[in-house]
């Protein structure tokens, strides 16, 4: 490919696509390393239950086992976890859901490690388990952790105005009840990493996270290892979507390192152990109360949410706060009442997914709004714009909105297109035995971390020896592209070509610390600080080259692909010429960022540590067709389309993908994906039962950028990484709505719920004619 | 036992067990890591490789099956550094985001593209249903296939 140079508002090819098209590029799964060692876990296969005892002896007698660990081994707390710390790495007392690791055992090959594993002999007493919500919360319930009474992990209120009364005093309520279940990120690269120790002691991993440096605190305080003891080096991910935010393999790799006598030590989960023990999105129900006036007006809402975290927090408090926090929609809403309870569970782990929260609520909030519509007898796109948030209002939380709020245009774009103006005619041109209906949703999604703590980056750019340019990613790309933007961005302001710009993946000792690869935040976060990092290379290679070319202002220097040239002489320095005169340390840059938080002083939210509020929110309104068969129950998305604030564009295809991947997501979300669960076991281990679309299940997906400039955002963008997968979902149940006459409750909208529910309609229309 | 295949274009010969999964051969003892593992079952596509030009799973072969075939990976598809029309359109049209799919998604293509080289859109759709994908939502994948399909129909004359 000719090189040019990859400036920003262009469609460049992602920095990353070369090498992964020929195979060349190295995810973490593909390190090896000399003299390899295998690891992996014993699991307890038991959703609850004390431990009586943990034999390892058998195991360890195996010929070709190197060592086998269990609790009593681990220094340091033993204590995993992001905000609150209740992961044991190993499980010494007690086990609290199936995917709970027992015992580590570390082998020369992997048909030695499947022996041995069957050798520990973890001898469990099983104890009553509490699985779902209701049986968390019943009086007298078990207790997932003895040290916390009624399993809540969290317990929070959002109150703005006041929504008792002023349901009371609304026109029209409309009530209704959703649940969703439990699904699973299914990344095709299942969590893996390798590790090793050096000769000065120091633990190296390679790992395929979305935190590395997050991860060295992580593992750090769980195993007593001082952070500057741990390099970790974090490859491109084959996909992570939330589920390698937290600690994975890392803890059990850098125990399994200090005892492999400096062999490298890979540990690499398969897909059974993925959906058994990785992490999940949290299953959801939400009551919700919605008050409007006659004219449409949206007056109060009363929300009560329940999210289930299974058995340990991970990031669960903070994936609440966000659902709370989104709870009313992007609409205006006086009064607000939002309820929250996060609760404890023997159930797989929940943690972050993208959508992280939101995507829960994002059903229940859009399907109020269909009903409400329906009940006022009002156009449902009519009735959003009527509501839509804009500038300067308060949104349900109570946060003013001072930046770019774009909802209103995506409905204006969805209002204005084709398939919105011709959807009568599509559903009335169904065939027999089908049934067709066309549905939209508007929706939003925070970005960045929230209040509490900083969301902050630090960018490093270096002009190389060789005169190129050298980028160091402190985030990771886990497959969104934020590095191809990080490579835009260095093209753009430092004038060079494609080929002379290089990109290091993060890495501990490398790198600086970015954050993590989540919250939308990559590319708004990092890139800000980039800007101001190669701003200031800039201005440095141009002024060192003053002195080279003797030019008495810099003001007729201009930087150019490969050179500093002089433009009233025509006199040049090259890069490299002008790298062998600067040193190491004059030849970097590096500038840090803090994304800005919500001003309001707010007097409610008040139980949530960090997280809450946020300032910045990117829009979407999606509309679906979709078509039902009379007989089958089966759904099928016909056509989609997307209209998204997410700022301005950086790269038009690279935001493409972001929407359409996210829409395929969301599309599984309302369709097909369940991790289904018998008292805490899991009955979908495989592909086969844990169904995610596949080419014949997504439709064209049409993706319209709504560009809104937000001002503090790099170039005017914002991140768009979680906003599309939060429309399909309910926009497909108000297609259904229409369609079929029936009101989906309950996600995924399988042909068998589907059928049900259409029965079920239909006998209450006979029975209410008869 | 000794096996002996031609593998991207190249014979070879290596000492394995009969039983060895193709995708641990090919990854650990060859060291051709482009071809991934993402379920181990069959189920996902991420392992495709090519047996005599015909997609196939490696992981669910094993290796004593590989005795007299050719073999092509992700590896063999570039020819003197130079990529293969599906490469190349998978980079242009944006087909690639995580790109753990990728490889045996693009192996797949070019398997498709050889049986049914007028494949549109549906075709090709269908064609690729065994590969799974997390990232893309497809919509880019079945753009690169159909230009691929394109120019590869445009050189056929050659």
């Amino acid at each position: 490919m000719k090189s040019d140079i990859p400036e920003i508002g262009r469609s460049v090819p992602r920095a990353d696509a070369a090498a992964k098209v020929t195979g060349a590029e190295r995810y973490a799964a593909d390190y090896y390393g000399e003299d390899l060692l295998w690891a992996a876990v014993k699991r307890a296969e038991v959703p609850h239950g004390r431990i009586r005892s943990v034999e390892t002896a058998e195991a360890k007698a195996l010929p070709g086992v190197v060592d086998v660990l269990t609790a009593a081994d681990v220094p340091g707390t033993n204590r995993q976890g992001i905000v609150h710390k209740d992961q044991p790495v190993l499980c010494g007392d007690k086990v609290r859901h199936c995917g709970d690791a027992v015992a580590l055992v570390i082998a020369e090959d992997r048909e030695t490690l499947r022996r041995a594993l069957s050798l520990v002999r973890a001898d469990i007493e099983p104890l009553p388990g509490v699985f779902g919500v209701d049986a968390a919360l019943a009086p007298g319930a078990a207790l997932v952790h003895e040290e916390n009474p009624g399993n809540v992990l969290l317990k929070a209120v959002i109150r703005k105005g006041e929504a008792a009364e002023n349901l009371t005093a609304s026109d029209v309520v409309v009530e209704e009840t959703f649940e969703v279940p439990v699904v699973s990120h299914a990344f095709l690269e299942t969590e893996n990493g390798i590790a090793w120790q050096e000769s000065d002691g120091r633990i190296v991993l390679v790992v395929s996270t979305q935190a590395p440096f997050r991860d060295r605190w992580e593992v750090g305080s769980a195993l007593g290892i001082p952070m500057d003891r741990m390099r970790i080096i974090a490859p491109y991910l084959g996909g992570a979507f939330g589920g390698k935010d937290g600690a994975t393999v890392q803890c059990f790799l850098a125990l399994a390192a200090r005892r492999a006598g400096g062999r490298p030590v890979k540990m690499w989960w398969d897909r059974r152990e993925s959906l058994l023990a990785g992490y999940k999105r949290h299953a959801a129900r939400m009551v919700y109360r919605l008050g409007a006036k006659s004219d449409g007006t949206l007056q109060a809402l009363h929300c009560r949410l329940y999210y289930d975290t299974g058995a340990y927090a991970h990031l669960g408090g903070e994936v609440l706060a966000l659902g709370m926090e989104h709870a009313g929609g992007p609409y205006r809403i006086p009064h607000t009442l939002i309820e929250g309870w996060c609760v404890y569970t023997n159930s797989p782990v929940a943690g972050a997914m993208r959508g992280f929260g939101v995507i829960q609520v994002s059903f229940a909030f859009e399907r109020m709004m269909d009903i409400l519509a329906e009940r006022l007898r009002r156009d449902p796109l009519e009735l959003r714009l009527q509501n839509a948030l804009r500038r300067g209002d308060r949104n349900c939380a109570g946060v003013t909105l001072t930046t770019s709020t774009g909802i209103a245009s995506c409905l204006e774009t969805v209002r204005r297109h084709p398939l919105w103006r011709d959807r009568d005619a599509w559903t009335a041109a169904a065939a027999p035995f089908k049934r067709r209906g066309v549905g939209v949703a508007a929706v939003f999604n925070a970005m960045g971390y929230g209040r509490g703590l900083p969301d902050s980056a630090i960018a490093k750019v270096e002009l190389t020896e060789q005169g190129g340019i050298r980028v160091y990613c402190g985030v990771t790309d886990m497959g969104q592209g934020n590095a191809t933007a990080f490579f835009q961005i260095a093209g753009q302001i430092l004038c060079q070509e494609s080929g002379a710009i290089e990109l290091v993946q993060p890495d501990t000792d490398r790198t600086l610390p970015s954050g993590s690869a989540s919250a939308s935040r990559t590319t708004y976060t990092y890139g800000n600080a980039l800007i101001r990092a190669c701003e200031e290379l800039r201005r440095r290679l141009i002024g060192r080259a003053a002195l080279v070319l003797l030019a008495d202002t810099t003001d007729d220097l201009e930087l150019l692909p490969g050179r500093v040239k002089h433009l009233r002489t025509g006199r040049e320095v090259p890069l490299p010429g002008l790298a062998a005169m600067m040193s190491a340390e004059d030849r970097v840059c590096i500038s840090q960022f803090i994304m800005p938080v919500a001003r309001d002083g707010l007097d409610t939210g008040r139980e949530f540590v960090i997280g809450f509020p946020h300032l910045l929110f990117s829009y979407a309104a999606h509309l679906a067709y979709v078509e039902a068969d009379e007989l089958t129950g089966a759904v099928e998305v016909k056509q989609y389309l997307a209209a998204t604030d997410g700022g301005r564009v950086l790269n038009p295809q690279a935001y493409e993908q972001q929407i359409q991947g996210a829409v395929a997501q969301g599309i599984g979300y309302a369709l097909c994906e369940e991790v289904q669960l018998r008292e805490g076991r899991i009955l979908t281990p495989d592909f086969a039962t844990y169904v995610i679309p596949t080419a014949m299940d997504v439709p064209e997906i049409a993706s319209l950028a709504v560009e809104t400039c937000e001002d503090s955002g790099p170039y005017g963008m914002k991140g768009v990484g979680e906003v599309g997968i939060n429309g399909p979902l309910p926009a497909v149940a108000n297609a259904l709505a229409g369609a079929c006459g029936v009101r989906m409750t309950s996600a995924p909208i399988t042909a068998e719920r589907l059928l049900a529910a259409m029965r079920t309609a239909h006998s209450a229309r006979k029975g209410g004619s008869s | 036992m000794t096996i002996r295949f031609v593998l991207n274009g190249n014979a070879v010969q290596i000492e394995a067990p009969a039983d060895r999964r193709v995708v641990d051969l090919l990854r650990e003892d060859l060291g051709l890591t482009g071809t991934k593992e993402g379920c181990g079952g069959g189920e996902c596509g991420a392992c495709t490789i090519l047996i005599d030009g015909e997609s196939r799973l490696s992981c669910l072969m094993l290796a004593a099956q590989l005795e007299g075939r050719a073999v092509t990976t992700i590896e063999g598809m570039t020819r003197d550094g130079v990529l293969h029309p599906v490469q190349e359109a998978f980079v242009r049209c944006g087909a690639v985001q995580c790109g753990f799919c990728t490889p045996g998604m693009i192996l797949s293509a070019s398997a498709l593209l050889k049986q049914r080289p007028d494949a549109g859109r549906l075709e090709i759709r269908a064609g690729l249903s065994g590969n799974l994908c997390r990232c893309t939502g497809y919509a880019k994948i079945v753009d690169a296939v159909e230009e691929a399909a394109a120019e590869l129909r445009g050189k056929k004359p050659e």
